[in-house]
């Protein structure tokens, strides 16, 4: 029996090539698929992975009671005091608390090869940010002063936006900003941020309210004593938070769409590639007829005509889909992109093709393969030997 | 020597929507073994269809069909296929030769569903191909030889795994006269000297001469040369 299948399997690859036409409707169709398929899931990936860098064990985000983001939270200017006095909170050679009340504020900026407007997120610290953020690291220039309009520019930022270079001067509604420096936070979140002092951007936006603040505590152990103290507090109603939960969170709506996307786009054209591949085989089965049908009247089983047609649906769909995974890991492996982050402002990160990500491509690949070869393989099981053979 | 192939009371319907078509009706026929029988009658008459119910491509509508001292018209479509392997060697008109393998591949075919080893089956394949007189020819492929050449592979692909019988639709069919008298000419060394019991369909008179007895078929009914 393996002896006939071997046989008759590689006798029938061995003729792939003289059908290049049709063949390469499944290779290209099931190529395209796993393209699609794997730039989204490397996006989802990149994406992730970004946000999910974002972020230390040893530092709590504190928002108001509900609020799932910094946009919709605000928290008093009295409460901060309050805040970075509870118990877990690390002090400085000073011994003053390392934490900073924050705001976010949305600003826009045109895009270096478009020139469009887009969204960035304006960020009011204090002077705390490098006790609190270490990770944090000027590449040129210096920090912000208080009191002065200055900012520094996150390296992913700079790489996106028009005007955004040591020196430059940036105008909003009614401000004008000086870029003083610009950092790398290592790929996170804040990498595509403007960071200014949260007094000044308080009063350039008429804003008097802080939107969180974050606590870098004295040991990731801390984490308990800090969030009890605060929301047993009765004068405070606020949600605390690790740092890496709260981006996690962030991060899953986004995560959960572009794997939607990814499964529910590839998820058609699989179904079109599929048809493609179906017609495909039939079309391989019926120019196979007289061969086949030779086959079974020299007394071939009907095992090995399906096995035939079966592995060459699966050769050339697997041959798809490592093109398109190659075609999508060559063309997008590592290419920067933004979209609209936690606070409805741009978040560069960039598409990671993983080897899981090639693999669940792969698979869909022979999924497609092998639904478009059961039919035609069926078919040709079931050929009638003698009007076949009958046939010219 | 005894019959090879025995049927009784054969009748082959086919259903067309609400038409039935009879093509063969109530046929009994005997051929011994040993015999090489030419089987003729014009187009339409039915010749492939009993040829096919013989070589147990096919199964009657009615009656026995009993070859090689089997009931193959009891056999399932697997059974049948074994026995096929076994026993019948065919031979088409268009030769029907695996575009992609070498002559001496088509020839070993059939021994893929024997237990024989590698070396066996390729020893085998270049015997039958000596036989056919292309021992030469064994590492070309199809479109490499000519249409005579081409019916001598099938033949020695026919004969390889020593079937009991060697079934021909109009082997010379598409062959010119003297391609045609030297496949007759091997089909009858293959009867004389390798005692191959042939039934081969044509419907060329000189062909016909070249078998051991004629059988006329007309409107699926044998007409006369019953006795040989
Ligand atoms: N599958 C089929 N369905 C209906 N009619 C068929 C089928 N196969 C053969 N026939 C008919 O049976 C008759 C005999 O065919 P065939 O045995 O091929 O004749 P011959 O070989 O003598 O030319 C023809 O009329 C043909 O049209
Ligand atoms: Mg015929």
């Amino acid at each position: 029996m393996l002896k006939q299948t071997l046989a008759v399997t590689l006798m029938n690859l061995r003729a792939i090539p003289q059908r290049l036409g049709t063949s390469s409707v499944i290779v290209i169709g099931i190529a395209g698929v796993v393209a699609v398929l794997v730039s989204v899931l490397a996006m989802a990936t990149g994406f992730h992975q970004t946000v999910a860098n974002s972020g230390r064990d040893d530092r709590a985000i504190v928002l108001r009671g509900g609020s799932q983001a910094e946009v919709n939270s605000s928290i008093a200017r009295d409460n901060l005091l309050t805040i970075l006095d509870a118990p877990g909170v690390r002090k400085d050679a000073a011994g003053r608390p390392i934490g900073c009340g924050e705001i976010v504020t949305i600003v826009n900026l045109p895009k270096i090869d478009d020139g469009n407007l887009s969204n960035v997120t304006l960020r009011g610290s204090c002077g705390q940010l490098a006790a609190l953020r270490p990770e944090l690291k000027l590449i040129e220039g210096r920090l912000f002063e208080p009191a002065v309009r200055e900012l520094i520019v996150g390296a992913g930022a700079a790489q996106q936006f028009r005007g955004v270079t040591l020196g430059s001067r940036i105008s909003f509604r009614d401000s004008d900003w000086t870029v003083v420096g610009i950092f790398s936070s290592g790929g996170d979140a804040h990498d595509s941020e403007l960071i200014a002092d949260v007094d000044t951007v308080q009063s350039a936006f008429r804003r008097s309210l802080y939107q969180s603040v974050t606590a870098l505590l004295d040991a990731p152990s801390s984490f308990a004593a800090f969030k009890d103290a605060l929301t047993t507090n009765p004068t405070l109603t606020v949600d605390v938070k690790r740092e890496p939960e709260y981006y996690a969170e962030q991060s899953k709506q986004l995560t959960k769409l572009l794997n939607f996307i990814a499964y529910f786009v590839g998820g058609i054209m699989a179904i079109g590639a599929m048809f493609g591949a179906l017609n495909t085989m039939y079309s391989a089965v019926s120019s196979r007829a007289r061969e086949i049908a030779t086959l079974r009247a020299i007394g071939f089983g009907a095992v090995p005509v399906v096995i035939s047609v079966f592995a060459e649906a699966l050769l050339l769909a697997l041959l798809g889909g490592a093109l398109g995974a190659a075609l999508a890991w060559l063309f997008f492996n590592g290419n920067a992109v933004s979209t609209l982050g936690a606070n409805f402002s741009q978040v560069v990160f960039r598409l990671t093709v993983t080897p899981g990500i090639v693999v669940s491509g792969l698979w869909l690949a022979l999924f497609i393969g092998l639904l478009g070869g059961l039919f035609p393989a069926v078919r040709a099981a079931r050929l009638p030997v003698v009007d076949a053979l009958r046939a010219q | 020597m005894g019959n090879i192939v025995s049927l009784r009371k054969v009748a082959k319907r086919y259903t067309r929507g609400k038409e039935v078509v009879e093509v063969l009706h109530s046929l009994d026929l005997d051929i011994a073994e040993g015999d090489f029988v030419a089987l003729m009658g014009p187009s339409g008459s039915g010749k492939t269809t009993l040829l096919n119910l013989i070589g147990g491509l096919d199964r009657p509508t009615e009656g026995e069909v009993i070859v090689a001292g089997e009931h193959i018209d009891r056999l399932s479509g697997a059974a049948l296929a074994r026995w096929r392997a076994r026993h019948v060697g065919f031979v088409f008109q268009f030769y029907n030769l695996m575009p992609m393998l070498s002559a001496q591949g088509n020839v070993e075919l059939p021994l893929l569903l024997t237990r024989l080893s590698a070396a066996q089956r390729r020893a085998n394949a270049l015997t039958a191909l000596t036989i056919v007189g292309l021992a030469d020819r064994a590492r070309h492929k199809p479109s490499e030889l000519s249409g005579g050449q081409q019916q001598r592979v099938a033949i020695a692909r026919a004969l390889v795994a020593d079937p009991t019988l060697l079934v021909c639709d109009e082997p010379t069919g598409d062959l010119d006269r003297r391609t045609a008298d030297e496949i007759l000419g091997l089909l009858q060394v293959l009867n004389r000297e390798h005692g191959k019991t042939v039934i081969m369909v044509t419907h060329d008179p000189k062909a016909a001469e070249y078998a051991r007895r004629q059988l006329h078929m007309d409107k699926g009914a044998l007409v006369d040369g019953q006795v040989s």
